[in-house]
């Protein structure tokens, strides 16, 4: 068992943003930072395009505060919103004192670009590896400090709650097999979205939603799951991202005619419209015949050959540096094939501003919580910054909620039970988990993708429920604790069919079409029934599902035009 | 292609051969994941972003060390010969342990030393011609390719290696770092830069283009000032 004062699941953006904060205000509480992988090697460093922040006078918090409310299709809850832009400038700061080598100015101020859906140019860069760099800063700051502890490469697989109180939580050391104990007064989960749902996506091969599922089926409410955000622009085929700030510095969608389609839909932002609204175009000029076909599939092209070598060398060097390395193909020279690539789940535990889950002594940040700040559609750059802002929060919350915890009674038998859960009763058939995976991928790709519709998302409901029951004969072909793959990938796939089902049912239930969830059979947005957050709540049966209103101050929901 | 893999399970190491289809575009990584998805689920070998920039799944593909995911197939005739990285101990078949790799990054104090007010920060100036001194070390992704081939590492384990003074360099390179002649010490120890015998590899094989040789000579002259 290892003892610790703070518990922290997650190793990416948020997660570390949470540990500088306690370490940097009392030295004396322990933190154990908990992940599946190496700080280093978290879905964080794949963000490109930046951060979200207002730092000059052109800009205003009100302004901020709006574009992103604007781009949820009023679906933040803008208490949420307004406390949030407020943060985002001193947590920039703070990244550039830790020395973060964010772009320059010539002047050697800040640099800002250009960002989907932001009115003006309010992201901040550090070239097209903001994430990379912000996730290193945080982690070498973190080696600072004497009471922060990394347990890379621990697999979480389960909390332990007695009395609606937080304890700790299991985990499973990959390097020996071995499950650990983590005892905790507090627990913050930062474990990241659930991408890997989908089989076209922007995320790295361990993002399946773990942290969300684990804390769903302690009876944690998930919120708004059936919002997927679709980027743009995903490098064909492998799904790559190619960030946003390509449009933002220029660069140009077009289809197989050579026409910038987008003057069409959002004829006064053109490509720099939110992503919602992006996608969905791309995906009417895809099924209405107006894209290239290639060997794999349709596509359009991102087409960046008039910025010159210059500026992409600058501005978008790894862009290039993948085109290149994967397609064999210079963005300087030729425009890139892309097509929409799921890439960011808005909904996540359900918190309050604060960070706090109806657990006490649970607190969830980053991209695994649904505050919510970006409601029905994320704004580009809104989401690392979030990771800052609402990362802190959640260290401070787990500070302050420590204070008055003397110490956890430990239930003896939660080790024992989880031991054999998951060494004795996972695995014994013979259905290989990973097949049941790529059938879950087609069935998102398919039925929760751009375009929804009603008996396409019962089929995908039907499909799961098959999935679920192939999954309790799942088979691990691999007897030896040591680096598990096998274990992992099957515990994995468990998650991700609760989660499924959830994203799913969500989307059946959800009769209109807000943001990022379209429904071709209701394509309207109905405030007057649907202005509301969905909850989804843990059950054997499945889930069950509350609604809860939307929090407005400022700004009554309009129509939404770009 | 026939991927020939070295596997380590249970201190037993053994030579295992499996046969993948390769389409088109597919990378060595892909391949990885053939396997373990189709024929042998516990292959176990690491892997995170698929785009080169997590460090994870730097292994030796015929002899030299490249990250799977930025290994194109194509590049490679009927057989492919796989193994985990020189110079790290190995946990099970291409999965090595990093603790000690970055234990040695840790020690080169890779942060900004400065005085700066955590609740009150400011907005420090730093003009894009002081950036671009230290930028191009800041790209490193910790992959362990460069420790793998340095001679030096490979005798003596305490030395530095290659990526650590990287992350020294870059630090003492920036316009707002106070901490350069702590660092300085640090490399200038028996296992820091004179421990370098200029073989060059790690520039050969670093998969950003990073060159470390580079950053261990400036290192040097640093040193000597």
């Amino acid at each position: 068992m290892i003892d610790c004062d703070i518990a922290i699941v997650g190793a990416g953006l948020a997660g570390m943003r949470a540990a500088v904060t306690i370490a940097e205000k009392n030295s004396k509480v322990s933190v154990a930072i908990i992940a599946k992988t190496y700080p280093i090697r978290c879905h964080s460093v794949c963000a490109e395009g930046g951060s979200a922040a207002v730092l000059r006078k052109e800009d205003s918090f009100d302004l901020h505060a709006w574009d992103t409310v604007k781009g949820s299709d009023f679906l933040a809850d803008q208490d949420a919103v307004e406390f949030f832009v407020r943060e985002c400038p001193k947590e920039i700061l703070r990244l550039e004192n830790w020395g973060c080598p964010w772009s320059r100015n010539p002047d050697g101020t800040i640099a800002q670009r250009a960002f989907g859906g932001h009115s003006v140019n309010r992201t901040v860069f550090a070239a097209d590896r903001t994430g990379f760099h912000e996730v290193h800063t945080l982690y070498e700051r973190l080696l600072k400090y004497d009471n922060v502890e990394f347990f890379s490469e621990y697999f979480l697989t389960n909390l332990a709650i007695e009395d609606n109180r937080i304890q700790g939580l299991s985990a499973i050391e990959l390097k020996t097999g071995n499950l650990v104990f983590f005892k905790a007064k507090a627990v913050i989960l930062a474990t990241g979205g659930a991408g890997r749902l989908y089989g076209f996506t922007t995320y790295s091969h361990q993002v399946t939603g773990d942290g969300m599922a684990i804390a769903y089926r302690c009876g944690v409410p998930l919120k708004d799951m059936e919002f997927m955000q679709f980027h743009p622009t995903g490098l064909v085929p492998s799904g790559i991202l190619m960030t946003e700030a390509c449009r933002g510095e220029g660069g140009y969608l077009r289809n197989k005619f050579g026409e910038r389609f987008m003057q069409k839909y959002a004829p006064e932002k053109m490509e720099l419209a939110p992503r919602d609204v992006v996608a969905r175009a791309m995906w009417k000029e895809i099924i209405e015949g107006r894209a290239f076909e290639g060997e794999h599939g349709p596509y359009l092209a991102l087409d960046l050959t008039h910025l010159g070598e210059e500026k992409i060398e600058q501005r978008l060097p790894m862009i290039r540096e993948a085109a290149i390395k994967f397609l064999d193909i210079d963005p300087v020279e030729e425009p890139l094939p892309v097509k929409p690539v799921q890439h960011y789940t808005m909904g996540g535990i359900h918190t309050n501003m604060f960070t706090e889950t109806p657990v006490k002594g649970l607190f969830a940040a980053g991209e695994c919580a649904c505050v919510s700040i970006h409601g029905a559609n994320r704004l580009g750059s809104n989401s690392t910054v979030e990771c800052l802002v609402f990362g802190r929060v959640a260290g401070e919350m787990a500070l302050k909620y420590i204070e008055n915890v003397k110490d956890v009674k430990i239930n003896q038998e939660f080790l024992k039970e989880e031991e054999k859960r998951i060494f004795d009763k996972i695995g014994k058939g013979n259905e290989n988990p990973h097949t049941i995976k790529r059938e879950l991928n087609e069935t998102m790709d398919k039925h929760l993708w751009i375009f929804r519709n009603g008996d396409g998302l019962k089929e995908a409901i039907r499909k799961i429920e098959e999935l679920k029951e192939r999954y309790s004969q799942a088979s691990i072909a691999d007897d030896c604790r040591k680096f598990n793959v096998a274990l992992l990938s099957t515990l994995e796939v468990g998650y991700m069919l609760d989660l499924a089902e959830v994203v799913a049912m969500g989307a059946l239930l959800r009769t209109e079409s807000r943001g990022a969830h379209y429904r071709l059979d209701y394509p309207e947005r109905n405030d007057k029934q649907w202005l509301v957050h969905t909850l989804a709540y843990y059950t054997r049966e499945g889930p069950r599902f509350e609604y809860l209103p939307v929090t407005i101050t400022k700004w009554k929901p309009v129509e939404r035009k770009y | 292609m026939k991927f020939v893999i070295r596997r380590f399970k249970d201190d037993k190491s053994f030579w295992q051969s499996f046969e993948v289809p390769v389409k088109k575009g597919m990378t060595l990584l892909d391949g990885l994941f053939y396997i373990r998805e189709n024929i042998d689920p516990s292959l176990a070998f690491r892997a995170s972003c698929r785009m080169g920039i997590c460090g994870s799944c730097a292994v030796k593909v015929n002899g030299r060390p490249r990250l799977a995911c930025e290994t194109q197939l194509s590049k490679f005739k009927k057989e492919i010969k796989i193994e985990p990285l020189d110079n790290f101990r190995v946990i099970r078949d291409l999965v090595t342990e990093f603790e000690g790799f970055f234990a040695k990054h840790k020690k080169v104090k890779p942060y900004l030393i400065a005085n700066t007010d955590y609740e009150n920060p400011i907005e420090q100036l730093q003009t894009p011609e002081e950036l671009k001194k230290y930028y191009i070390f800041t790209l490193c992704i910790k992959c362990g390719s460069c420790l793998s081939v340095c001679p030096s590492s490979a005798t003596l384990e305490s030395s530095l290696g290659p990526a650590a003074l990287v992350s020294a360099y870059r630090f003492n390179a920036d316009s707002r770092d106070r901490g350069k002649e702590e660092r300085l010490k640090i490399v200038s120890e028996s296992f820091g830069v004179w421990r370098c015998h200029s073989a060059m590899e790690c520039s050969e094989v670093c998969p950003k283009q990073i060159e470390p040789a580079k950053a261990i000579q400036l290192l040097r002259r640093e040193t000597l000032r």
